[in-house]
Parts: structure tokens; C-alpha cells; sequence
């Protein structure tokens, strides 16, 4: 291998290119970004592919199957292969089948998972001894954000007034989100301005 | 039978699930595991026809000679150079399929979500205009977070991230609480209306 090859420069060279690439759009629309959001699309596609391939269908259908002899996986394997069924139009209802069983079987663990697992221990929590300001504003917190999102009735005389104090706990929320989710935005565009100017061009430390 | 026996199947695997958390060790919670592991396999297969759906559309894109045939190429050729580095030379460590992940595809990820950092701002200037009580609310909440999180914020006041932390723990918690809840509920009714049938929107029309 040559040695120019093993510099940091060329090494890194895609990954720069497709990171300046992406940031082009801050200027406008144009063929750079355009070709960076299909190789970073199709990239994304085919890693769930393999991803799935290699520990969906050869771990558990494959390997259980021609190694263990259990027949059993076959009934997934044929709902699994009934979903590609909507590609052809004569069958294409049967995909209905595998979809049923995945919906069916998701709405049966979340509806133990949401109400055991979410709003008995959430409920529970919010049952505090009226003792201090905290517990009293979590609680008054708690109840006006359920009556503003509460859309049966609408929100005038009494109800209205607690739903305007919900708004006002909703903006803090909301605000203190906000600003954590532009700290982690703004952290991720350091890390990739250091990625340029540090590990790949080296004009910093 | 094409819709009958798909909600006869949401209604079994639905209720089994349910049955499952209430008979703890008998025959319905060794069924029930069985099936989670069928619905892991199955939900598999789906993420692999989201994979190939994609595929499909940007070979008629190739096909059919359109305009952005070109990028539709890329894409192409990129999901089988990755999707077919999986498939046959493994995803472990130090694997081609991890190289493109780690050299290409992560990078890629974090700069797209770094891109968002100067949408945000923008957005950040429209929505902090104080110009009614909530958003002054919201402008207050957002300084205060983000100073109380950076290290210049105690050189700034020193009972900043005490405050920031305040905020976090008592308004910004029983908000999440409540939208918890609330979205729980919600879940919980959805889910009994698939298992029961009365949703069917998920079989598509025909």
C-alpha cells in the first residue's frame, strides 16, 4: 500500500466529503446534499438488511431450523414471507395475516405494558403527602397538563382557567426541552467541526 | 375471510398476550413467549420489506430513466454494497458491513442531526420572541436550562444549575408525568380496540 494512502487526510477523505456534503445544504438544495441523502439512504437500508438477515433470519429461523430441527419457526418464516406477498396482487390480502399477528400481539403487551407498567406507577408517584411546595407543584402540574390535554369539553369558565395554568407548566417543559435538545444539536455540530479541523486537517488540537 | 381471519388473528395473539400477564408459569405464559419470539421474527421481515420497498422504487426510478436516476443509482449501489457485505461476509467487528457503519454511515447520522443545530436556532429566534406570557415562559425556561447546563453558567451565577436543575425535577417532570399518562391511556384504549376489532385501519382497504 502506498504510503500517501495512510495519511489521516486520504483516510478520512469520504467521511469528510460526505459531512461537507451534508452541510452544503445550510446554503441551498443542491446535487452534493442530493447525492449524500440517497448514499446515506440506501446505507441506512442496507444495514438494516444485514442487520436483520444476520440476527432475524439466519439466527433465529435458519440456524434453529437446519440445526436444531425445529420445525416450529417455520410458522413465522411463512408469516414473515406472506408480508412480501403485497408485491403480488392475486395474493396480496394474505399479507394481512403476518401484519394482524404483529399488531394484534404489540396491542396485547402494550395494553398490560401502558396500564401496568406506565400509569398505575405514574398515578402512584403523583400521590404525594401535600407536605412541601415541590410535591404540591408536581401534583397541581400533573393534574392541569391531563385538563389541558382533556378536548371533550371546551375550555372555558373554571376549565379553562386550570387549563391556562397547565400552558404555563407545558411552556416550562416544553422550554427546558428545547434547550436541552438545541445543547445536544449544537454538542453533535462541535464533534463534527472537531472531526474537520481536528482529525481530518489537523489545523487544530 | 380476507378481513374476518386477520382480526381473528389480532384478537388471539392480542388476547393471549394479555391472558399471558395473569397466568404467570402455566400454559398460556410458555404460548405467549413462543409468540414473542414469532412477533420478533415476523417484525423482522417487515423491516425487511421496508429495506426492499425502497429498493424496488429507486430501480423504477433507474427503469424508467427518470430525472434522478443518477442518485436513485447511488442508493442502489450503496444498499448492496452494504446490505450485501451483511448478508454474506457478516456484521461482526472489523467487517466491511462495520467499517462502511462506523467510517460512512455514523458520521453521516451525526451530521445530518448537527445540520438541525441552525434549523433549531432559526426556530429558536421565532419561537423566544417574548411576545405573549407563554412564550416569555418558554424563552425564561430555555435560557435558564441551557446556562445551568454549560460550565460559564456558575461563573455566571453561581445558583444557576441548581436552578436549571429545579426545573428539570418539579415543572418539566410533572408535565412528562401528565403527557405520560395521558398518552398511556390513550395507548391502552387503541390496543383494546385492535384486539377487539373495532380498529381496523391497519388491514388497508379491499
Amino acid at each position: 500500500m502506498p504510503e500517501w494512502y495512510s495519511h489521516p487526510f486520504f483516510l478520512l477523505l469520504p467521511t469528510a466529503f460526505f459531512t461537507l456534503a451534508i452541510f452544503s445544504f445550510l446554503y441551498k438544495d443542491n446535487p452534493m446534499f442530493k447525492l449524500a441523502e440517497h448514499v446515506f439512504a440506501g446505507l441506512s437500508a442496507g444495514y438494516y438488511f444485514g442487520l436483520i438477515w444476520q440476527s432475524v433470519i439466519r439466527q433465529q429461523v435458519w440456524m434453529p431450523l437446519t440445526q436444531d430441527g425445529q420445525w416450529s419457526v417455520l410458522v413465522p418464516g411463512v408469516l414473515g414471507l406472506l408480508m412480501f406477498a403485497r408485491f403480488f396482487p392475486r395474493i396480496g390480502w394474505t399479507t394481512r395475516l403476518p401484519l394482524a399477528f404483529v399488531i394484534g400481539s404489540t396491542a396485547g403487551i402494550m395494553f398490560i405494558q401502558q396500564l401496568h407498567g406506565m400509569v398505575l406507577p405514574q398515578v402512584g408517584r403523583t400521590l404525594l403527602p401535600l407536605d412541601s411546595l415541590r410535591n404540591i407543584l408536581i401534583i397541581v402540574g400533573v393534574l392541569t397538563t391531563l385538563i389541558y390535554f382533556y378536548f371533550s369539553k371546551p375550555h372555558t369558565g373554571t376549565l379553562g382557567w386550570i387549563a391556562s395554568v397547565g400552558i404555563g407548566f407545558i411552556m416550562v417543559a416544553f422550554g427546558a426541552h428545547f434547550g436541552y435538545t438545541v445543547m445536544a444539536r449544537v454538542s453533535l455540530l462541535i464533534g463534527r467541526v472537531q472531526f474537520l479541523l481536528v482529525d481530518w486537517l489537523g489545523v487544530a488540537r | 375471510m380476507k378481513s374476518r381471519l386477520p382480526v381473528l388473528v389480532a384478537f388471539i395473539s392480542g388476547a393471549l398476550m394479555i391472558l399471558a400477564f395473569f397466568g404467570r408459569g402455566t400454559v398460556v405464559d410458555a404460548v405467549s413467549d413462543r409468540a414473542l419470539t414469532w412477533q420478533t421474527i415476523v417484525g423482522g421481515f417487515s423491516l425487511l420489506l421496508g429495506a426492499v420497498s425502497i429498493a424496488r422504487v429507486h430501480w423504477k426510478k433507474v427503469a424508467t430513466r427518470h430525472e434522478d436516476r443518477f442518485y436513485s443509482l447511488c442508493l442502489l449501489i450503496c444498499f448492496v454494497v452494504m446490505g450485501g457485505s451483511g448478508v454474506f461476509y457478516g456484521i461482526g467487528s472489523g467487517t466491511l458491513f462495520d467499517t462502511l457503519f462506523q467510517r460512512i454511515q455514523a458520521p453521516m447520522m451525526s451530521t445530518m442531526f448537527s445540520v438541525l443545530a441552525f434549523f433549531i436556532a432559526s426556530a429558536a429566534y421565532r419561537a423566544f420572541r417574548a411576545r405573549s406570557a407563554s412564550s416569555a415562559i418558554l424563552l425564561v425556561a430555555a435560557v435558564l436550562v441551557m446556562l445551568g447546563r454549560i460550565p460559564m453558567g456558575q461563573y455566571i451565577y453561581h445558583g444557576l444549575p441548581s436552578w436549571a436543575d429545579w426545573i428539570m425535577t418539579v415543572p418539566s417532570m410533572a408535565v412528562q408525568r401528565g403527557i405520560l399518562i395521558g398518552a398511556a391511556l390513550g395507548a391502552a384504549s387503541m390496543s383494546l380496540r385492535i384486539i377487539l376489532g373495532i380498529e381496523r385501519t391497519y388491514l388497508g382497504r379491499g
